[in-house]
C-alpha cells in the first residue's frame, strides 16, 4: 500500500507552492507537462497513465486472437478497426506519460519485468465468439465509465487523451452492444454462447472499477488533486445502473442471485462481488497472467532485431543526409 | 457496359480471385495483430489487413451485382478447393521480414495492375481500381521502406530479408499467370492485360530489391494456375471460417 507522503515537503517553498497548485485545481484549472506539480502528483499520474497504456497494449491480445475467426467481413472489419484503435490508445498514453519524465522503454520494461501492473479484466480467457461481443458491450462499457470521468482529469495530457480515446470507445460499446443483442435473439447455439460469455465476464467487469471506496487507498488524495473525480463505487454504480436493465430487457441473466434494484435509491445493487478472486489475479494468479505476459515478451524479443534494423537504418540515413 | 454472358462469368470468376487474394493476405496480416515488433507497426499491420479486407469486399460486391452471390457466403462458407488465391499469400507468416517482403512484392503488383484497371471499359471495376489505387499506393510506400530498412539495416536484417526473398520471389511470378477465360475479358478492355504486366514489374522490383541490397534469385517453382495450393490453405480457411460453419441454424452473424 501506498503511503500518502506528498511530494518533496523539505523543498522551503513546498507549502506556498502547494497551496497555489491545489488552488490552480480547484479553479478547474489544468496542469500542463512544464507546471510545478508535486512529486507525489506526478508518480500517480505515471503509475495510472503507464498502467493504463499497457492495459491498452496487453487488451489487444485476448480480442486480437478472434479477428482471425471473426464469422463476416463486417465483424472482421470491425474488430480490426478496433483492436487497432487500442494500439493507438496504447500509442496516445505512452506519450501522454512521456511529458512526466518516463521513457517508453522503462515503461515497457516495468511491464515485461512485472513491477508495473495493467488492467486485471485481460488475464481472463476469451473462450468463445461472444466474449468479443460481451467484451466490446461490458468491459468497454465499465472503461467508458471510468474514462469519461478521467477525462475531467486535472493533468492536461491526460484529460485530452482521455476526450480522443472516449470518442472511440463510443463505437467499441456500440458495436459489443449491436453484436449481443443480435446473437441473444439469435439460434439456439448464439444465445447459449452469449448467456454463457456474460456468466464469465460479469464480475471481472464489475471489478474493473476497483476495490470499495473503504478499501482504495489512493482515492481520497486522486480526488484532492483532481486525478479522479469519482470514487471506484460511484463509476460501478453508474455502470449498473445503465447496463442491468438494457441485459435484462435483451433476456440474458446476470449471474448475480442478489441483484435487485432499490426503489429508494434508484440505484441496482449487486451482491458480493469476489474479492479473494480480484486480489488474487491481480498478484499474478489469474488465468490468463503468464500468458499475457509471455505474449508481450515473445513480440518484444523477437522484435529486437527488426527494432535495431530499424535503427541503423535511420542512423545511414542521417549520416547520408549530413554528408 | 452491357456485359455478354461469356465475359459475365469469365468477371465473376476474375473478381473472386482478386477478392480471394486480398482475403487470404488480410488473415495473414491479422495474425501480426497484437505481436509486431513495435507499438506503431501493430497499427499500421491492422490497418493494412483492414484496407486488403475492405477490397475484398468491394470486389465480392461487385460480382454480387453481376450474379447475386453473397460475399459473406463466399468467404466463410467456401471449400479451400474453390479458392483461387496465389500461393503467394497463403505462405504462413514467418518472421517479420517473410512478411514484409510478401508484402512489397504484392503490393507492386497490385500498384501496376490497378493503374492499368483504372482504364477499364467495364465502369464499376474502374471506379473501385482507383478506390483502391489510392490504399494501395500508401501500402506500397511503407512495404517498399521496409524491404529498404531490412535489407539495408544490420546484418541479421539482410539475412532474413534475403532468405524470405528467395521463397517468395518465384511466387509472385504466379500474380501474372491469367485465369483460363481472362484473355478474353483483356481483349475486351475489361481487365488489363497481365502478361503485359510482368515485364515492368520485375524491373520495377528488381530496382528496388537492389538499390536495398538484395538480389531477386534465379530460377524456382512456378505455379501454373490459380487452382494450385500449398497444404497451409486448409487450415489458414478452417480457422477463418470456425465461427461461421460452427453454428448451421444461425440466420445471421
Amino acid at each position: 500500500m501506498v503511503k500518502l507522503r506528498i511530494g518533496y515537503p523539505e523543498d522551503p517553498d513546498y507549502p506556498e507552492r502547494l497551496a497555489e497548485f491545489e488552488a490552480r485545481i480547484a479553479r478547474g484549472e489544468k496542469i500542463e507537462p512544464g507546471d510545478w506539480m508535486p512529486a507525489e502528483y506526478r508518480r500517480q499520474l505515471i503509475r495510472m497513465i503507464s498502467q493504463h497504456a499497457h492495459s491498452e497494449w496487453v487488451g489487444m491480445l485476448p480480442e486480437g486472437a478472434w479477428i482471425t475467426r471473426a464469422p463476416s467481413l463486417r465483424r472482421k472489419l470491425i474488430l480490426l478497426a478496433k483492436v487497432q484503435d487500442e494500439a493507438g490508445h496504447g500509442q496516445y498514453l505512452y506519450h501522454a506519460a512521456e511529458t512526466l519524465g518516463v521513457t517508453r522503454e522503462e515503461m515497457v520494461e516495468a511491464l515485461l519485468s512485472g513491477r508495473a501492473k495493467y488492467s486485471n479484466i485481460f488475464n481472463y480467457p476469451t473462450l468463445t465468439w461472444a466474449d468479443v461481443g460481451i467484451i466490446g458491450w461490458l468491459v468497454d462499457g465499465m472503461a467508458i465509465k471510468n474514462q469519461t470521468m478521467l477525462a475531467q482529469c486535472s493533468y492536461g495530457p491526460y484529460s485530452r487523451a482521455m476526450v480522443r480515446i472516449c470518442a472511440e470507445e463510443t463505437f467499441h460499446h456500440k458495436q459489443g452492444k449491436e453484436a449481443v443483442l443480435l446473437y441473444a435473439r439469435g439460434s439456439r447455439k448464439q444465445r447459449q454462447m452469449v448467456q454463457d460469455a456474460l456468466n464469465r465476464w460479469w464480475w471481472p467487469t464489475l471489478m474493473m472499477a476497483g476495490p470499495h471506496d473503504t478499501d482504495s487507498p489512493h482515492t481520497p488524495l486522486l480526488l484532492r488533486w483532481g486525478i479522479k473525480t469519482k470514487t471506484n463505487d460511484q463509476i460501478r454504480q453508474e455502470f449498473l445502473n445503465e447496463h442491468v436493465p438494457e441485459l435484462l430487457e435483451a433476456g440474458l441473466t446476470p449471474p448475480d442471485p442478489e441483484l435487485r434494484y432499490d426503489e429508494k435509491t434508484g440505484n441496482w445493487v449487486h451482491g458480493p462481488i469476489p474479492w479473494d478472486e480480484f486480489w488474487k489475479v491481480i498478484n499474478g494468479e489469474g488465468p490468463m497472467n503468464r500468458h499475457r505476459l509471455l505474449a508481450r515478451e515473445r513480440a518484444h524479443e523477437e522484435g529486437r532485431w527488426v527494432r535495431e534494423a530499424m535503427e541503423a537504418h535511420a542512423k545511414r540515413r542521417l549520416a547520408q543526409a549530413a554528408d | 457496359m452491357p456485359l455478354d454472358p461469356y465475359l459475365k462469368e469469365a468477371l465473376v470468376a476474375k473478381l473472386t480471385a482478386l477478392a480471394d487474394d486480398e482475403v487470404v493476405l488480410a488473415q495473414r496480416l491479422s495474425e501480426w495483430v497484437g505481436h509486431a515488433p513495435i507499438l506503431e507497426e501493430d497499427i499500421a499491420i491492422a490497418n493494412l489487413a483492414q484496407d486488403e479486407l475492405g477490397h475484398a469486399k468491394l470486389y465480392l460486391e461487385l460480382r454480387q451485382e453481376l450474379d447475386g452471390a453473397d460475399p459473406d457466403r463466399l468467404v466463410f462458407l467456401r471449400d479451400p478447393l474453390e479458392y483461387q488465391n496465389a500461393i503467394l499469400v497463403e505462405l504462413p507468416k514467418g518472421d517479420w521480414a517473410f512478411t514484409l517482403v510478401r508484402q512489397y512484392l504484392f503490393d507492386a503488383y497490385e500498384n501496376l495492375w490497378l493503374k492499368e484497371a483504372q482504364g477499364s471499359a467495364y465502369e464499376p471495376l474502374a471506379e473501385a481500381a482507383s478506390r483502391i489505387l489510392k490504399e494501395e499506393r500508401f501500402h506500397l510506400r511503407h512495404s517498399a521502406l521496409w524491404v529498404e530498412r531490412l535489407g539495408l539495416g544490420t546484418e541479421e536484417s539482410h539475412r532474413r530479408a534475403q532468405e524470405a526473398l528467395e521463397l517468395l520471389f518465384p511466387y509472385a511470378k504466379q500474380l501474372f499467370i491469367p485465369l483460363p477465360e481472362e484473355e478474353a475479358l483483356a481483349e475486351a478492355g475489361v481487365v488489363p492485360d497481365l502478361r503485359a504486366l510482368e515485364a515492368p514489374y520485375l524491373e520495377e522490383v528488381t530496382r528496388h530489391l537492389e538499390r536495398s541490397g538484395l538480389k531477386p534469385p534465379q530460377g524456382g517453382y512456378v505455379p501454373k494456375s490459380r487452382k494450385e495450393h500449398t497444404e497451409y490453405l486448409w487450415s489458414l480457411l478452417a480457422e477463418m471460417q470456425s465461427v461461421a460453419r460452427w453454428d448451421p441454424e444461425a440466420k445471421a452473424w
